[in-house]
């Protein structure tokens, strides 16, 4: 099993619970996609080839002050379950993790975890660089990325084209290579009805919304991820901008509909977090949905001050802790059956629950 | 809330609008919603990669292009309709127009206008990069018997190296 005390923070501080907005953003990302010159993309290319953009990147890290006292991991050499676990902590993708169903995992497969940003080596483009910051920092996560990217190009040469850009496997990241997302919490818009159209809204303006894990996944928990769709023709500033004042203006908007919960349904929306919340103190049995939604709805009552405890960091270390491959390593195993896996999760969540009752006195 | 358009009926549709950077706030009845074409249902998301594939998809494209191939790693634009991904940045100049074209439809524009890149490489670094570039490309080029292209990159490898 791999041991997560030897990353970085356990390769979560993004979780933490600090920064702008945290009540509502649990967390930024911004990733760019980069491919070294040379090699076919990740997808055409061979072994060799790949293990070489691998051998590139190990070259380069003791050069690269942003990448000082990180680690590889190859994820091509880990077993499924953690696989499982890399990705439940959003450090690599499905893809990278060989978890696609369709598409095994690749050879030079790696992750390369560093303080403030990692890479994901040999996804669907050769060098997929990331930073995550906990709470709304779209500034923060793309000065981290962009200064890892400004040192690592200077010794890794990147696939440039004068007019496209930056060149990547997919055209729909061509030019800045830029995606940058954030992890939306939005309970209010969803009981007060609004979110069809606030979710309508960002496709208008240029944005694109998913659920809690990428690509494809459905929306559980009242999570979204809201991120651009386009990466050509804007310049980076300009798109973490508009990315910017469209996520403060859902913010505001999910802010009002927590106090018009309140206001118009006072002990009914008490009531149902209270029960949110008994349930998961003492539940014996808890499915991953029903662990998601009474974990909404906890992070409803901290934020519209009904309760004081747990810590938001609870509530997000529970949100990467209640997935299977959590579930099955706090229970001992590899894999759980889906009985085992909500006797676990849920005892896993009520030990959580009574140590942070516990060390608020 | 009444709309901003009849000025009649409650506003049960709020819009968002971005003109020239400024965001507006339109509130709409159902009924001049449905006038002006707004959609009031939330359809699935639709991922980058869906409107790319089907953009391809649309594409016509002749047979000599489907029939053309990269150079450097031998995807054709089928490959590429087919996965919706590239082979190698080489695929961007050999499939150049069809690709002109879907960048512009999926981005609404061609030309990148973010950070520039240079390789502010030294001369080391870049005559690496096409030793590397070329010993691949002869490598693929034995591997499918094209031998008089071999013979060719062999002695463009000679020259690079001396």
């Amino acid at each position: 099993m791999i041991d997560f005390s030897l990353l970085p923070d356990g390769g979560t501080r993004w979780l933490d619970g600090s920064g702008e907005h945290a009540e509502v953003v649990l967390s930024t990302r911004v990733r760019l996609a980069r491919n070294v010159e040379g090699f076919a993309f990740t997808s055409r290319a061979r072994d060799g080839e790949r293990l070489r953009v691998l051998g590139q990147l190990r070259d380069a890290m003791p050069k690269v002050e942003s990448l000082k006292g990180g680690v590889i991991l190859r994820v091509d050499e880990l077993a499924t379950p953690d696989r499982q676990l890399l990705h439940e902590r959003h450090l690599v993708s499905r893809e990278l993790a060989g978890l696609d169903g369709t598409l095994a995992v690749r050879t030079g497969a790696a992750l390369v975890l560093a303080d403030e940003v990692s890479v994901m080596v040999n996804e669907e483009d050769h060098l997929r660089l990331q930073a995550m910051r906990s709470g709304f920092d779209p500034l923060g996560a793309f000065g981290a990325a962009t200064a890892l990217d400004d040192e690592l190009g200077r010794f890794v040469p990147y696939a440039w084209h004068g007019e496209f850009g930056f060149l990547t496997a997919c055209p729909t990241n061509t030019g800045t290579g830029l995606r940058v997302s954030v992890l939306i919490h939005l309970p209010g818009l969803v009981l007060t009805k609004e979110i069809s159209k606030v979710l309508a809204g960002l496709q208008q303006m240029g944005l694109t919304y998913r659920g809690l894990y990428g690509e494809g996944s459905e929306v559980v928990g009242n999570y979204f991820q809201i991120s651009n769709q386009t990466t050509l023709g804007k310049s980076e500033v300009e798109l973490l901008d508009q990315l910017s004042r469209v996520v403060r203006h859902v913010v505001e908007r999910e802010e009002e509909a927590r106090h018009v919960l309140l206001r118009d349904a006072g002990y009914i929306i008490e009531d149902k977090l209270w029960r949110a919340y008994g349930t998961l103190r003492y539940a014996r049995s808890l499915t991953f949905d029903e662990a998601m939604n009474y974990l909404s709805g906890v992070r409803l009552a901290l934020s519209l001050k009904l309760l004081s405890s747990p810590s938001v960091y609870t509530l997000n270390k529970l949100l990467i802790h209640c997935q299977a491959a959590h579930v099955a390593q706090y229970d001992g195993r590899a894999t759980l059956s889906d009985g085992d896996a909500s006797v676990a999760r849920a005892r896993f969540v009520r030990d959580a629950l009574a140590a942070d009752v516990g060390s608020h006195g | 809330m009444v709309c901003d358009s009849c000025r009649e009926r409650d506003a049960v549709v709020h819009l968002t609008q971005v003109v020239e950077g400024a965001v507006t706030q339109v509130h709409l009845c159902e009924t001049c919603a449905a006038d002006k074409g707004v959609e009031t249902t939330v359809a699935a998301p639709k991922t980058p990669l869906t409107s790319l594939l089907q953009t391809v998809q649309q594409q016509l494209t002749t047979s000599a292009t489907d029939q053309a191939r990269c150079s450097f790693c031998q995807a054709s634009y089928k490959d590429f309709r087919a996965s919706g991904r590239l082979g190698c940045a080489r695929c961007y100049s050999t499939f150049e127009a069809q690709l002109r074209d879907l960048l512009q439809r999926v981005h609404g524009a061609t030309r990148h206008l973010g950070r520039q890149y240079g390789s502010p490489a030294p001369e080391q670094l870049q005559r690496a990069s096409t030793v590397l570039e070329l010993r691949e490309q002869l490598r693929r080029a034995i591997e499918l018997e094209q031998f008089e292209q071999a013979a060719r990159l062999r002695d463009q490898l000679k020259e690079v190296a001396e």
